[in-house]
């Protein structure tokens, strides 16, 4: 399927480039990077860029995945398998404190959890290490103040993000300067579209969580969105049962915060079919974008990614 | 599984897939002032273009009934009435500007702050859409949306016609390299559709625009709100024969400048995984190479041959620019970050002292006794403003002396450096002419260059220390030195030549000049009128800026005029004291 990509400069083939160059300029800038790893298609698009862009060395940073404990098992059985077949070195860090408190999305509401097992969790983790870069995939079509986000974003001493204090960015230089304690967070993926993902995982045969494809799998619908009950810890309440739905994932996280949609796409191809003739964005079935109006800024400003 | 409902092959997806793969990438960026609607054009845009889904839509409808009654401190209890109606109020009288309006600062003030870009995908294109705002103290902000575009659309309100920010807008878009440029007469169901208006908007806008460099300038009138002529004809505009904004992007040629340019690799990262392997990973800056390519590592000057290029999908034979991947040199030469790649025979400039044009962002004015760092393709070295040659007056476009520059200022300095770079002028390459500025101390990035060449460099300066001035000459002569550059047609070369025994005929010192820009300039300097035909994009641009910045008379023929026409106009030069 990889035929004959560079010598034709289609646009995947213009963002694969991009990509790798900024993954490289930041290795090449900074002491101390981590790739950030959530286990989605993002992430593994990432990771794969990130082999191609070190081949035939092995990957100069680790993986950390920032683990809330409530993510899918299926993502847990994914991760180690795919850690393992590649030896990739992979930092899991857990917010301690939280879970001892016993910080979980039902009590705690989805902001306050959220804040805990994710953006402190990232924050503790980055700090404890020393990290002075940290990837993510997140891209610019995701989500409103996802649009004005640079490629390389500067963070303060606490982590945290100020708009008004972003630095300009022009052509393909980035400005990868930052004092001892400050950081960057860098977005390969900044220019890439959720078509573009899929249509570079099919081409590139990347794999991919099974949870982005339908199965039977059983789910409850809570004002309207359907929730898998992945385990006993799920909290049901009055009159909720579980039923077998054939169901898949746009996007994933911690299984109770995460939508899934009815259908039957088992293939790359068929979610890609599916996603054209969509009219719902991806996020849709993330819950704690929905918090309020603004809420991923609010986020992003305290820390979060 | 149950394979019954098992998706069965989708035949128009892999037709999609086709479609999708072999689409090329346009970069494009949208300025325009304040109140012109260039977010709700960008909405409208995307809307048309399925670039936005339901619960984006909904939400906005949300937004825009709530912000409707809150400007009207409708009661709550209306409220529930207002988003009912907007729910279902028609694609016309949504408020547009609110799927681009990504922060909050901006959604509460009605303006746009910040670059936001947006993704598109038409049936030929993906469009990346940088989203600048047009305040003048957002300069910094334009200049960032356009330093990556190949197509710019400036927005102008059919009311006001074109303002002095609408000339800083085209200039800044020219500034930054880019070819082709749009005018959106926007607001247009605000003045009755009236063709006047906006052929008296687009020709002053236009004429203008030209004298700028742009390798084409389009017009179009449009209503953002209503959608005419944006995606779809206008039968509003029934006089207006030249398409739709959408059927311009799609019609633009695929930047390929970059592939044909000289080869530029800056080495960005050594690959080195064991003993027996040294790679040096980059990003092709412009140009092609091939393996077996003789080469030389800069600043060093040392030679040797590409020994192969790798990726992780095999080796390739060879490469072009934006090919992210890893050359093998076949000695052991020490090349590492920062070093660039060139071909033996086509080597960029080595530049310690260089003159650029500088676009300032600091908060603190530009301090010549400081030192900041210029970033510059891979390499990063020290360096000082020695001085600054002028300030360009945004209000009026002219050249100004001036002491430092503050935020937002654009001008032209004289840079020193201490390791020199390894550049082309901005003009032939917008990649290793391009250097941002970083100060020392706080790590904020502080401005945006634009390398125009060594310093006191320049093919004018014989002209410029000439004993006889132009006045001379042209009263000697009874004609103004002047470059007359021809329209791209395939037969340029035949017309020039009768365009040449016409002028002749009536008495003008004329020559005909295929496409050199330097003999052309020296031509007019001496005070003839040099006919030039040439089809290269380039060439035509880099012809238009040396001329403007030369100061001879300058005179761009239309393809649509007819020989005599044509004729008129060149004998036209010496009468209006241009």
């Amino acid at each position: 399927m990889s035929e004959n990509t560079l010598a034709r400069t289609t646009h995947l083939a213009e963002l694969e480039a991009e990509s790798i160059h900024i993954l490289r300029e930041t290795v090449a800038e900074f002491a101390n990077p981590v790739m950030l790893y959530s286990i989605g298609k993002d992430s593994q698009v990432l990771l794969h860029l990130a082999r191609k862009a070190f081949h035939p060395a092995p990957l100069p940073f680790p993986l950390l995945h920032v683990d809330t404990t409530w993510k899918f098992r299926d993502m847990y059985t994914f991760r180690d398998a795919f850690v393992a077949r590649h030896g990739l070195n992979l930092l899991v860090h857990q917010n301690r404190r939280a879970l001892a408190e016993g910080i979980n999305p039902f009590d705690h509401g989805s902001q306050k959890y959220t804040h805990a097992m994710k953006t402190q969790a990232l924050l503790e983790a980055l700090s404890q290490h020393g990290f002075d870069a940290a990837f993510g995939g997140a891209r610019r079509d995701e989500e409103k103040s996802r649009a004005k986000e640079r490629v390389f974003s500067f963070r303060d001493r606490h982590g945290q993000w100020d708009p008004r204090r972003q630095r300009p960015e022009l052509w393909n230089l980035y400005n990868g300067r930052v004092d001892a304690g400050e950081s960057m967070r860098v977005f390969p993926l900044s220019n890439w579209t959720e078509l573009d993902v899929w249509h570079y995982v099919l081409r590139e045969r990347i794999p991919v969580v099974p949870l982005y494809f339908a199965a039977e799998r059983p789910v409850i619908d809570r004002n309207g969105t359907l929730l898998m009950v992945d385990d006993e810890r799920m909290r049901l309440r009055p009159g909720e049962k579980p039923t077998l739905r054939r169901v898949r994932f746009r996007t994933l996280g911690c299984y109770p915060l995460s939508g899934a949609i009815e259908s039957s796409a088992t293939t790359v191809e068929a979610v890609i079919h599916e996603m054209v003739n969509a009219r719902q964005s991806e996020r849709q079935g993330r819950l704690i974008d929905h918090d309020e109006e603004g809420s991923m800024e609010l986020k992003k400003r305290e820390g979060y990614f | 599984m149950d394979t019954a409902l098992q998706t069965p092959p989708q035949p128009d997806v892999q037709r999609l897939l086709d479609e999708h793969s072999s689409r090329e990438l346009l970069r494009l960026v949208v300025v325009g002032s304040v109140d012109d609607g260039k977010s709700t054009l960008i909405g409208r845009l995307l809307y048309e273009c399925d670039g936005l889904f339901e619960d984006q839509i909904s939400a906005v409808k949300k937004a825009s009934a709530k912000r409707a009654a809150a400007r009207t401190e409708v009661p709550t209890e209306v409220l529930a009435q207002g988003l009912k109606v907007a729910a279902g109020a028609e694609d016309e009288e949504l408020d547009f500007s609110l799927f681009t309006d990504g922060l909050k600062a901006e959604r509460e003030q009605g303006i746009t702050i910040d670059v936001a870009y947006r993704y598109l995908s038409t049936g030929k294109r993906k469009v990346i859409i940088a989203d600048t705002p047009g305040h003048i103290q957002y300069t910094r902000n334009m200049a960032t949306g356009a330093s990556t575009a190949d197509a710019a659309v400036i927005l102008v309100d059919a009311r006001l016609g074109v303002l002095p920010q609408t000339r800083r807008h085209a200039y800044i878009a020219s500034l930054l390299g880019i070819p082709y440029l749009a005018v959106a007469v926007n607001k247009m169901d605000l003045v009755g559709f009236d063709r006047a208006t906006f052929e008296r908007i687009g020709q002053e806008l236009a004429d203008f625009a030209y004298t700028l460099g742009f390798e084409g300038v389009r017009l179009f009138p449009v209503s953002a709100s209503r959608g005419d002529n944006i995606t779809r004809p206008s039968a509003r505009t029934p006089w207006h024969e030249g398409g739709t904004l959408l059927g311009w992007l799609e019609s633009l040629p695929h930047q390929r400048r970059l592939d044909n340019a000289a080869f530029r690799f800056p080495v960005q990262y050594v690959l080195r995984p064991h003993q027996d392997y040294r790679g040096l990973a980059g990003q092709v800056a412009s140009g092609t190479v091939r393996v077996g390519d003789e080469v030389q590592v800069l600043p060093s000057g040392r030679r040797t041959r590409v020994a192969g290029i790798d990726t992780f999908d095999g080796p390739l034979e060879e490469a072009s620019a934006p090919a992210s991947v890893t050359l093998r040199l076949a000695d052991e030469v020490d090349a590492s970050r920062g070093d660039l790649l060139s071909h033996v025979d086509e080597p960029p400039l080595a530049l310690h002292q260089l003159d650029a044009m500088l676009v300032w962002f600091g908060e603190q004015p530009l301090d010549l006794s400081r030192r900041y760092l210029v970033k510059q393709t891979t390499r990063t070295a020290p360096a000082q403003v020695e001085r600054i040659l002028w300030r360009k007056e945004l209000e009026d476009l002219s050249e100004v002396p001036a002491e430092s520059l503050s935020l937002n200022d654009i001008g032209k300095v004289r840079l020193v450096c201490r390791r020199p770079l390894l550049a082309d002028p901005y003009r032939e390459n917008r990649r290793t002419g391009a250097f941002i500025i970083i100060d020392a101390l706080t790590h904020d990035t502080v401005g945006a260059g634009m390398v125009l060449g060594a310093a006191d460099s320049g093919t004018r300066g014989a002209v410029e220390a000439s004993l006889v001035s132009s006045a001379e000459r042209r009263a000697r002569l009874g004609q103004p030195g002047a470059i007359v550059l021809l329209p791209s047609y395939p037969e340029a070369a035949s017309r020039a030549f009768e365009l040449e025994r016409s002028l002749f005929d009536q008495g003008r010192h004329v020559a005909t000049v295929a496409g050199d820009v330097e003999v052309a300039l020296a031509l007019a300097g001496a005070g003839l009128v040099a006919l030039v035909h040439t089809e290269a994009p380039q060439t035509r641009r880099v012809l238009r800026a040396e001329a403007r910045d030369s100061g001879v008379a300058w005179l761009e023929l239309d393809a649509s005029e007819d020989a005599k026409r044509q004729v008129e106009r060149v004998l036209a030069l010496g009468e209006n004291g241009k």
